[in-house]
C-alpha cells in the first residue's frame, strides 16, 4: 500500500490529508483517488507537482510506485 | 517635418546620414546605421547601455541629437576591437566573466574605455565612481570592476 | 575552491561561447531585427488605476495617412478561463489576454488599452491620442490590508476566494487561501520559553532587467508567421499566443532573442501577441519595444507583502513552533508567488510544528510576474528577521542558533516530502570560518546574517548534437540563455565527449530547430538541459563507437572508448572523433545524438548570506561595508558564473533592502517609474562581493548539479536589514531600509 498525502487544497476536496491507496503505478493510483473522492477532479490533481519517496517528478503519468511509497501532491512550482 | 543631412565620422569612417531634427543619435545609430551594438535600456541618460563617444568625450547617446554629430568623430562599441584582435579591454571581460545577459556591456566597454585613456591607474573606487553611470543587473559589478583594473593594468604595461 | 581534479573541463573557467558577440556588439537582442518594410507598434496605456471602459472610437487614429493598423482587446478572439504553468505558476489565459489589451476594465495606470501601428515610431506615438476613450473612473485599491477588508472596491465582480472550506457567496478581492501546517503549533508556543511576534511588509519592486521587452513579428496569412522575442521560454510564448490567437501551432515560429536579463519576468507575453495582430491587420512586419517607463508601469514587478511571523524556543535554543501568515499582492489579476511563499518560509529548519496560511490578494497594480524564487524573498525576509530576533533574545550565536535547528537530510518540510541531502549545515560552517564573521565591526556599522531555501525544479528538456565532418559539433537546445548557460552545456558535452569545449558551439534553437524545452526559470537550465546535453553527448559517444567497430570490422564489445579516443582492444589500433567523423559517410553517415528529456531529481539550494553596513546617523543613508554570499552549487560547472549568480542575486537583494520600492500617489499612478528614481544599486554603492562555493552534490544529476541561480536573492533581505537594525538599535520591518525611513526609525527610538 502507497502512503498519499494531500497538500491543503486537495484536502479541501478529500477531507483526509492522507489515505493508503494499493495502486502500483501512477496512473491506477489516480484512477482510484478519483472512484474514491467525488468531489476530486482530474484536472484538480494535474495542477499539482508530485513526489514519490521524495522525489519531486513533474509528469509522473508513467511512474511506477513502490508498495511502501509515499506520494505527495503537492502546489506546483515553477520559478523566476 | 524635413530631415536633416548630417555628415559625420563614425569609428574612423566618413559617415552621412538624414535625420528629423528631434531624432536622439541613439536612434539614428540603430535605425538608420543599422550599429544596433549600442543599445537602448531608458532614453533617459540613466542606465549607460547606449554609451559611446563623441570627440572624445563619453555621452549617452539619448541625450544626444543626431544633427549634433554634424562634424563629430562618434566612437561606439563596433569601432573598439579592430579586424584582427579584440581589445584588451573586451578580452579582460570575457576572461573575468564580467558579463550574464550582456546589454549592458557594449556600453560598459565603451566607458571603460573612455575611463582608462583618461585615467590609466585608477583605483577601485575611481572605477566605481567613473562607472556609476553604467547599470549593470546581473553581475553585481564584482567581476566588472575586476576585469577593468585588470585591464588597466595590462594596457599599462603590467603583469 | 571548487576547481576539481576528477574532470577535465568541468569546474574550469572557460571563455563563454556567445562572449565574443557580446562584447563586440554583434549579440542581437530584442530590438535589434529590423525586417524589409518593417512598420512600428505602440501601445496606448490606461491614465486611470481603475475605472471601467464605456467606450473606445478609434476612427480618427484609422483615418490618420500614417497609421497601418489599429486593434483593441475586441480584435481577439473570446478565451476561457483556464491553466496553464509558467513562470509565476499557474498563467489564466483569460486573465492574461485582458491584461495584454484591456477589456472592458483597467485595473491599473499604465494597463494597456488600444494599439496603433504606423510608418515611424514617432508617427504611432503621436497617433495615440487620436484614440478617444470614455471612462467611468473607480475608486483604485493599492494596499493589501485594503483590498483585503469586505467592504473594500472590487477589481473583479466574478472572483471568489478560492481555498476556503465554504465556497463564498461573495465576490472578494482576495483570490485564493493557501494554508499548511506540520505538528501542533499550540502546544509548540505552550512548550518555548521566549516568542518573538512581529508584523513585516515588503514593497512592490522590479526585477530591473536593463533590456525593455521588445519583439518584432511577420504574420504570414498562409504559412507560418514569425516572432522575435526577449523571452525566457519561446516555447511557452508560443503555446500563450497561439491561445491568445486561436492560431495552430505549427503556423507560428518564436525565435528567442539574445536576452538582456528577465530574472522571472520575461516568463510571460506583452507585446507580442498585440504586435502579431497589428501586423495581421497592417499586411506588415511590425515591431514593438516598450519604453523604460512603460517597463516599470505595465510589465510585471515582484509582488508587495505583509506578513506576521511569531517564532518560539525554549531558553536552549530549540526551535519548538513557528507560525506565519503571509499576505501577497498580486497585482490586477490572480496569480501572486504566494505558494511557493509558504513553502520556503520555514523550510530552512527543523522544527516539529509549523503553520503558514497565505493569502493572494488583486490590487490595482500591474500583474506581478515572476521575480528570482518567487514569493520566497519576501516570505524569508519576514521568518529570518524573527529568528534573528529570537537568537538576540535567547542571547545565542545566530549562526549557532541556525546550526541547532537546521534543516538536513530527512528534515519533514511543511510541504510534503522529506529532504534529501542538502548543504544549509556546511553553509552555515561555511559562514562561521568566513573572514568576515571573524572581523570586528567599527563605529556605527552593523552585521547580519540569514539564511534561504529554494527548491529548484527540473522538466523537459530537448537536445540534439549534430557531428560534423571535422569532428567538431554543434550542440542545438532549446533554452534561452540568460546568464552564460550555453558555456555549461559547452563543458558539460566536452567532458561526455571527450573532446575540446572549442569542438563545441552551443546553440539555441527557435521553435522549429529543435523540440519543446521548457522556460528558463526555477534555476532549472544546467540541472536539467544539462541532463539531456549529457544523454544527448553519450548517445553521440554509442554511435561512434558503433561506427569505430565498423570502420575496424569488429563488434562493439571490442572498442574502448575513453577521452574522446576510441581503441580496438585487439590491436590496440586508435581513432579520434575526428577520424570517426570524417569517414562518417561511409559507415552509415552523419552521427547526431539526441536527448528529449523530462529531468526529476532537481536538488534544493541553501545559502547563508553575511552583511555588514555602516549607516551614517544624520542622514540615514546604509552603505554595504563587506558582504559574503555562500551557496551550495551541488557542482559548480562553470565556477565564474556560479559566483556571478551569487553576487548579482546578493546585489538585487541589497537594492530591494535598502532602496527600491514603487512609489504611488493616492490615485494609483507610480511616481517613481524611471532609473533615476526607482534607484537599482550602482557600482560606486557596492564593495566586492565575497563568495564560497559549497558543493553537496545532488545525486539525481550525473555531475551533481543543483540549480544556482535564483537562491541568492532571498538571504539579502533579512541580512542587510538585520545588519541595519543592529547598527542604529532599532527593528526594521519594513523594507525598503531607505534613509528617510532609517533616519526616522533613529530619530523615534531617541
Amino acid at each position: 500500500m502507497a502512503k498519499v498525502i494531500f497538500s491543503s487544497e486537495l484536502q479541501l476536496l478529500t477531507g483526509e490529508d492522507s489515505v493508503s491507496i494499493a495502486a502500483t503505478n501512477y496512473r491506477d493510483l489516480v484512477a482510484e483517488l478519483l472512484l474514491r473522492y467525488k468531489k476530486l477532479s482530474e484536472g484538480e490533481i494535474l495542477k499539482m507537482a508530485v513526489a514519490i519517496d521524495g522525489e519531486v517528478i513533474p509528469d509522473p503519468l508513467l511512474e511506477p510506485v513502490p508498495s511502501n511509497g509515499e506520494v505527495h501532491f503537492l502546489y506546483r512550482i515553477s520559478g523566476g | 517635418m524635413t530631415k536633416t543631412h548630417v555628415t559625420t565620422t563614425v569609428n574612423g569612417e566618413d559617415t552621412e546620414f538624414l535625420c528629423e531634427p528631434n531624432e536622439t543619435l541613439l536612434s539614428v545609430l540603430r535605425n538608420e546605421l543599422q550599429l544596433t551594438g549600442t543599445k537602448e535600456g531608458c532614453s533617459s541618460g540613466d542606465c549607460g547601455a547606449c554609451s559611446v563617444t563623441m570627440n572624445g568625450r563619453l555621452v549617452c547617446s539619448c541625450l544626444v541629437l543626431g544633427v549634433e554629430a554634424e562634424g563629430a568623430e562618434i566612437g561606439t562599441v563596433e569601432g573598439v576591437s579592430n579586424k584582427e584582435n579584440l581589445h584588451i579591454i573586451q578580452e579582460k571581460f570575457l576572461e573575468h566573466a564580467a558579463l550574464q545577459c550582456g546589454i549592458c556591456t557594449p556600453g560598459l566597454i565603451v566607458s571603460t574605455k573612455a575611463l582608462l585613456e583618461e585615467n590609466p591607474d585608477p583605483t577601485e573606487e575611481e572605477v566605481r565612481y567613473y562607472l556609476a553611470g553604467n547599470l549593470c543587473r546581473c553581475t553585481g559589478y564584482d567581476k566588472i570592476i575586476r576585469a577593468v583594473m585588470d585591464s588597466a593594468e595590462v594596457m599599462r604595461g603590467g603583469a | 575552491m571548487s576547481e576539481s581534479q576528477e574532470y577535465k573541463y568541468i569546474g574550469q573557467r572557460t571563455i563563454r561561447p556567445d562572449g565574443f558577440d557580446k562584447v563586440t556588439g554583434r549579440a542581437d537582442f530584442g530590438a535589434d531585427l529590423s525586417l524589409p518594410g518593417m512598420i512600428w507598434g505602440k501601445i496606448l496605456r490606461s491614465p486611470h488605476a481603475h475605472a471601467r471602459i464605456k467606450n473606445i472610437d478609434t476612427s480618427k487614429a484609422e483615418a490618420h495617412p500614417d497609421v497601418m493598423a489599429v486593434v483593441t482587446h475586441q480584435d481577439f478572439p473570446a478565451v476561457s478561463a483556464g491553466g496553464f504553468a509558467v513562470g509565476e505558476g499557474q498563467v489564466d489565459f483569460k486573465d492574461l489576454s485582458r491584461n495584454v489589451l484591456a477589456d472592458d476594465k483597467v485595473l491599473y495606470h499604465g494597463h494597456a488599452i488600444a494599439a496603433i501601428a504606423a510608418k515611424s515610431e514617432a508617427a504611432a506615438e503621436a497617433a495615440l491620442s487620436l484614440i478617444e476613450i470614455d471612462f467611468d473612473v473607480l475608486m483604485p485599491v493599492l494596499d493589501i490590508a485594503e483590498a483585503m477588508k469586505p467592504d473594500s472596491p472590487l477589481l473583479h465582480d466574478d472572483l471568489f476566494t478560492q481555498g476556503l472550506a465554504e465556497q463564498p457567496e461573495k465576490a472578494s478581492n482576495i483570490a485564493s487561501r493557501m494554508e499548511l501546517k506540520k505538528g501542533d503549533v499550540d502546544a509548540g508556543f505552550a512548550a518555548a520559553d521566549v516568542v518573538v511576534e512581529r508584523d513585516f511588509s515588503t514593497p512592490t519592486v522590479h526585477q530591473g532587467y536593463i533590456e525593455p521587452h521588445a519583439t518584432t513579428v511577420r504574420y504570414d496569412e498562409d504559412g507560418q508567421s514569425m516572432v522575435w522575442c526577449s523571452t525566457q521560454g519561446h516555447f511557452d510564448v508560443r503555446a500563450i499566443i497561439s491561445t491568445l490567437l486561436s492560431m495552430d501551432l505549427s503556423k507560428l515560429k518564436v525565435v528567442a532573442s539574445e536576452i538582456g536579463g528577465g530574472f522571472g519576468a520575461k516568463t510571460t507575453v506583452y507585446l507580442e501577441p498585440v504586435a502579431l495582430m497589428l501586423s495581421k491587420k497592417s499586411g506588415r512586419p511590425v515591431k514593438m519595444a516598450m519604453t523604460r517607463d512603460e517597463v516599470f508601469r505595465a510589465s510585471g514587478p515582484g509582488s508587495a507583502t505583509r506578513s506576521r511571523v511569531k517564532i518560539g524556543a525554549t531558553k536552549d535554543g530549540t526551535i519548538t513552533a513557528m507560525q506565519a501568515q503571509l499576505n501577497y499582492a498580486a497585482g490586477a489579476f490572480k496569480g501572486s508567488p504566494m505558494g511557493p511563499g509558504c513553502m520556503t518560509a520555514f523550510t530552512p529548519y527543523d522544527v516539529e510544528n509549523m503553520y503558514v496560511e497565505g493569502y493572494d490578494v488583486v490590487v490595482n497594480k500591474p500583474k506581478a510576474a515572476a521575480y528570482r524564487a518567487p514569493g520566497a524573498p519576501q516570505a524569508e525576509f519576514a521568518a529570518e528577521m524573527a529568528v534573528n530576533e529570537l537568537a538576540d533574545k535567547l542571547g545565542i550565536d545566530p549562526i549557532e542558533f541556525r546550526l541547532q535547528n537546521a534543516a538536513k537530510e530527512g528534515t519533514q518540510t511543511i510541504y510534503g516530502p522529506q529532504l534529501k541531502v542538502v548543504g544549509l549545515v556546511e553553509c552555515l560552517e561555511a559562514a562561521k570560518n568566513s573572514p568576515q564573521y571573524k572581523q570586528a565591526l567599527a563605529e556605527n556599522q552593523g552585521r547580519g546574517l540569514a539564511a534561504g531555501f529554494w527548491f529548484n525544479i527540473g522538466g523537459q528538456s530537448s537536445v540534439v548534437i549534430n557531428m560534423k565532418p571535422d569532428g567538431t559539433g554543434t550542440i542545438v537546445e532549446g533554452s534561452p540563455d540568460i546568464g552564460g548557460s550555453r558555456a555549461s552545456m559547452q563543458m558539460m558535452a566536452a567532458e561526455t565527449l571527450g573532446i575540446d569545449t572549442s569542438r563545441l558551439t552551443p546553440v539555441v534553437a527557435d521553435t522549429e530547430h529543435i523540440a519543446y524545452s521548457a522556460t528558463t526559470g526555477g534555476s532549472r537550465t544546467t540541472f536539467a538541459t544539462g541532463m539531456a546535453v549529457i544523454e544527448a553527448a553519450e548517445d553521440v559517444v554509442r554511435q561512434l563507437k558503433e561506427r569505430a567497430a565498423a570502420v575496424w570490422n569488429v563488434t562493439v564489445e571490442q572498442i574502448d572508448w575513453a577521452d574522446g579516443v576510441a581503441t580496438n582492444v585487439a590491436s590496440g589500433d586508435k581513432l579520434s572523433v575526428a577520424d570517426i567523423c570524417e569517414t562518417a559517410d561511409k559507415t552509415g553517415g552523419q552521427v547526431s545524438g539526441r536527448a528529449n528529456i523530462n529531468a526529476r531529481g532537481a536538488g534544493p539550494s541553501f545559502a547563508v548570506h553575511l552583511c555588514d553596513v555602516e549607516v551614517d546617523k544624520e542622514t540615514g543613508k546604509t552603505g554595504v561595508v563587506r558582504y559574503t554570499a555562500i551557496q551550495d552549487a551541488g557542482k559548480a560547472i562553470h565556477p565564474s558564473y556560479v559566483e556571478g549568480q551569487y553576487q548579482g542575486g546578493a546585489v538585487q537583494g541589497i537594492g530591494w533592502a535598502l532602496n527600491e520600492e514603487y512609489v504611488y500617489s493616492e490615485d494609483g499612478v507610480m511616481e517613481n517609474a524611471g532609473f533615476l528614481d526607482y534607484r537599482i544599486p550602482l557600482s560606486s554603492d557596492l564593495p566586492m562581493i565575497e563568495t564560497v562555493i559549497v558543493e553537496v552534490p545532488n545525486s539525481f544529476h550525473p555531475f551533481g548539479v543543483r540549480g544556482v541561480g535564483e537562491t541568492g536573492i532571498i538571504p539579502p533581505l533579512a541580512a542587510v536589514a538585520t545588519a541595519v537594525s543592529d547598527a542604529i538599535g532599532v527593528r526594521m520591518g519594513d523594507l525598503p531600509c531607505s534613509p528617510p525611513k532609517v533616519l526616522k526609525a533613529i530619530q523615534d527610538a531617541s
